[in-house]
């Protein structure tokens, strides 16, 4: 085996510069499979590391999906709102530990408001468990302030002091609440999660923003000016939706049952976890499509070698008719062109490896600000080693066809002169 | 027929597809140690009968016995023809990226018994190859060269090397002169015939150049012998 392990690299090595594209070709493909998998790793991840330490999300009666979508990844807007006199009930449940509503449906150059309290601020985490955490400046206190996620701040370039003004609905171009700027007084750190692209103001200042607005437009002669707000019941009616964590988490069925059979207003209570699932799965065939387009890049990649192998077998010919002939077996032969092919998938799973790592250390700043995602550098896991076990049978699959055709001719071509 | 190293009998054979054999051959034989100088033109079938004495093909009747053994119903004839015959081509077929050593080398990597024999004189079958090298006038500045870089004369000697090491009992050598020139062809046959006798190999040497037939102990007419005149050749 190894005499032919160094005829294989031998001559492998006189063909390098062929043998260089196809490796190329792998190489490609291979980053650009286990890229895939890695991003959709990442934001699977990303997704499920949304929201946690929530045990209920609770919203007027709608689909769990859709008041995920909402309530949770600020996208699309709520059709109906909850009660605040339900809420607060709720917040009454002995076995409620902590709730924290959220009014949404303003926006600001397409960035979604959250009207929320300062529980927010406590009780929010994300990923394993982490809470929110301020990059700069301090929570909102009074009326007209606003904490910023992330990434708002950044591709608005805000900071602490700055003056914004919020848009009616959550178009990017609906009417301004102009009469009533907001002053930022804190920079949420990068979370990777919605709250990044969300701005946070007071339930009161939502209140406050459409006091002279009636049915989604600004009341005919009425305007009231932001120092006067104050003169005004600002105690919000309603709420979008409410997240609750409870004191004992096996509580949760029982809770969730006690909400959605609550009489006084149709109301839902969704385990986040479980509606993530559900939402996945409906993300998931975008998710398998593209695992599709780069298996698809792989095939197209490994054909390159077929055919490169393919192609130079009749210039081999000549070379595994030798080999033939001063001995080697087909066995030989097979084993020769199969070990080949194995180099070959080898070295470019390898670069393919180093490749995907380059891009995504140098391509990981961009994908960050872009689309809160961070492809990994370093291998993943095991679903990972199955692609690159894939890549690798394909690779000798790819080696072996050629290799049964050549030593099928081999032997005649050496030792005949008909050539 | 004791004692024959080869022997051919009621020989025919006929290319797939072909409605006419291009051999029939009654009987042929050659004896251990014999050098033997078969000729005839091109298109006669001498390289058909070499491959049919290599067991690369079967003929479809007839016998022929290598050794003792019957090839046509051998399992084993890629193992049995590197193991006891040793090939010179006309192109002399060295592998381009290796070097002259590693050339001559090659029959011992898929012959074990090649491999013992060429140990049990030199030592180990990198130094038989060396030896061989030397004797056949390679020195050790040509040993590390690949194939392309030596010249005609050079690849020959080492294709003869490679056929040699391991001393099999029959060295087969097909047109190894046809691209020499009349001095080097000479001296090329001097070197086979004492490489041959040290190494007690039977030579068949094959070409169409009759003048050469002086050095050998016998000749055979392969037209006298096959009895059919193959498609296209008149004579």
């Amino acid at each position: 085996m190894k005499h032919l392990l160094i005829l294989a690299i031998a001559s492998a090595w006189n063909r390098r510069f062929t043998l260089t594209l196809t490796l190329a070709a792998i190489a490609l493909s291979v980053a650009m499979l286990l890229g895939v998998e890695r991003a959709r790793n990442a934001a699977h991840e990303s997704f499920a590391h949304s929201i946690s330490g929530t045990d209920l999300v609770v919203g007027p009666r709608t689909s769990p999906v859709q008041l995920m979508l909402y309530a949770v990844f600020r996208l699309g807007e709520p059709t109906t709102n909850m009660k605040w006199t339900s809420y607060e009930e709720l917040a009454q449940n002995a076995d409620v530990a902590w709730i924290v509503p959220l009014s949404i449906g303003d926006s600001h150059h397409g960035f979604p408001v959250v009207g929320t309290n300062i529980a927010y601020f406590d009780h929010y985490r994300y990923g394993l468990s982490q809470p929110l955490a301020l990059a700069a400046g301090r929570r909102f206190e009074g009326l007209f302030e606003t904490v910023l996620g992330a990434e708002v701040a950044e591709r608005m370039k805000y900071k602490v002091g700055d003056r914004l003004t919020l848009s009616h609905g959550t178009g990017e171009f609906g009417a301004e609440h102009a009469d009533k700027p907001f002053t930022v007084v804190g920079v949420l750190a990068r979370t990777g999660t919605p709250v990044d692209r969300s701005i946070h103001v007071s339930l009161e200042s939502m209140e406050a923003i459409h006091l002279d607005w009636q049915g989604g437009m600004r009341i005919p002669g009425l305007s009231i000016p932001p120092q006067f707000a104050r003169k005004f019941d600002l105690a919000p009616k309603e709420i979008t939706a409410a997240l609750v964590g409870l004191k004992v988490r096996g509580r949760v069925f029982q809770v969730q049952r006690t909400i959605n059979n609550y009489a006084a207003e149709a109301l839902v209570a969704v385990v986040p976890g479980v509606a993530l699932n559900q939402l996945w799965g409906i993300v998931g065939v975008v998710e398998n499509t593209l695992l599709l387009v780069s298996g698809m890049i792989v095939v197209i990649g490994l054909s390159g070698m077929i055919v490169a192998v393919w192609a130079g077998l009749n210039e081999r010919r000549r070379e595994l008719a030798i080999l033939r002939s001063v001995g080697a077996s087909p066995v030989a032969v097979i084993v020769l062109l199969a070990l080949e092919g194995l180099l070959l998938t080898t070295v470019g799973v390898a670069l393919g490896f180093g490749l995907l790592t380059v891009l995504s250390l140098a391509a990981a700043p961009w994908m960050q600000a872009r689309f809160g995602v961070v492809v990994p550098a370093w291998p993943g896991g095991a679903e990972e080693l199955m692609l690159v076990g894939l890549v690798f049978a394909a690779g000798l699959l790819a080696a072996l066809l050629p290799a049964l055709r050549a030593c099928r001719l081999s032997l005649v071509d050496g030792l005949t002169p008909r050539l | 027929m004791a004692g024959a190293l080869i022997e051919v009998t009621s020989l025919l054979f006929r290319w797939p597809g072909a409605s006419s054999p291009c051999l029939d051959i009654e009987r042929l034989s050659i004896d251990a140690g014999q050098r033997v100088f078969l000729f005839g033109p091109s298109g006669s079938g001498k390289s058909t009968l070499l491959a049919l004495l290599a067991g690369v093909m079967t003929a479809q009747q007839g016998s022929v016995r290598v050794l003792g053994t019957e090839l046509s119903s051998l399992k084993g004839r890629d193992r049995f023809r590197v193991d006891h015959v040793g090939f010179i081509f006309q192109q002399f077929n060295l592998v381009p990226y290796l070097s002259t050593v590693q050339n001559v080398l090659l029959p011992c990597r898929f012959s074990k018994q090649r491999a013992r024999r060429a140990a049990e004189t030199h030592g180990s079958p990198h130094e038989a190859a060396l030896h061989l090298l030397d004797a056949m006038g390679l020195g050790a500045s040509l040993r590390k060269r690949k194939a392309t870089e030596l010249s005609v004369g050079q690849q020959q000697r080492v294709a003869a090397a490679r056929a040699l090491i391991g001393a099999p009992e029959i060295l087969i050598a097909d047109e190894p002169t046809s691209s020499l020139d009349a001095d080097a062809r000479q001296a090329f046959l001097e070197l086979l015939e004492r490489q041959c006798d040290r190494f007690a190999s039977t030579l068949l040497f094959v070409s169409h150049d009759r003048q050469l037939a002086t050095s050998f102990d016998r000749e055979v007419n392969l037209p006298a012998i096959n009895r059919v005149v193959p498609e296209g050749f008149d004579g």
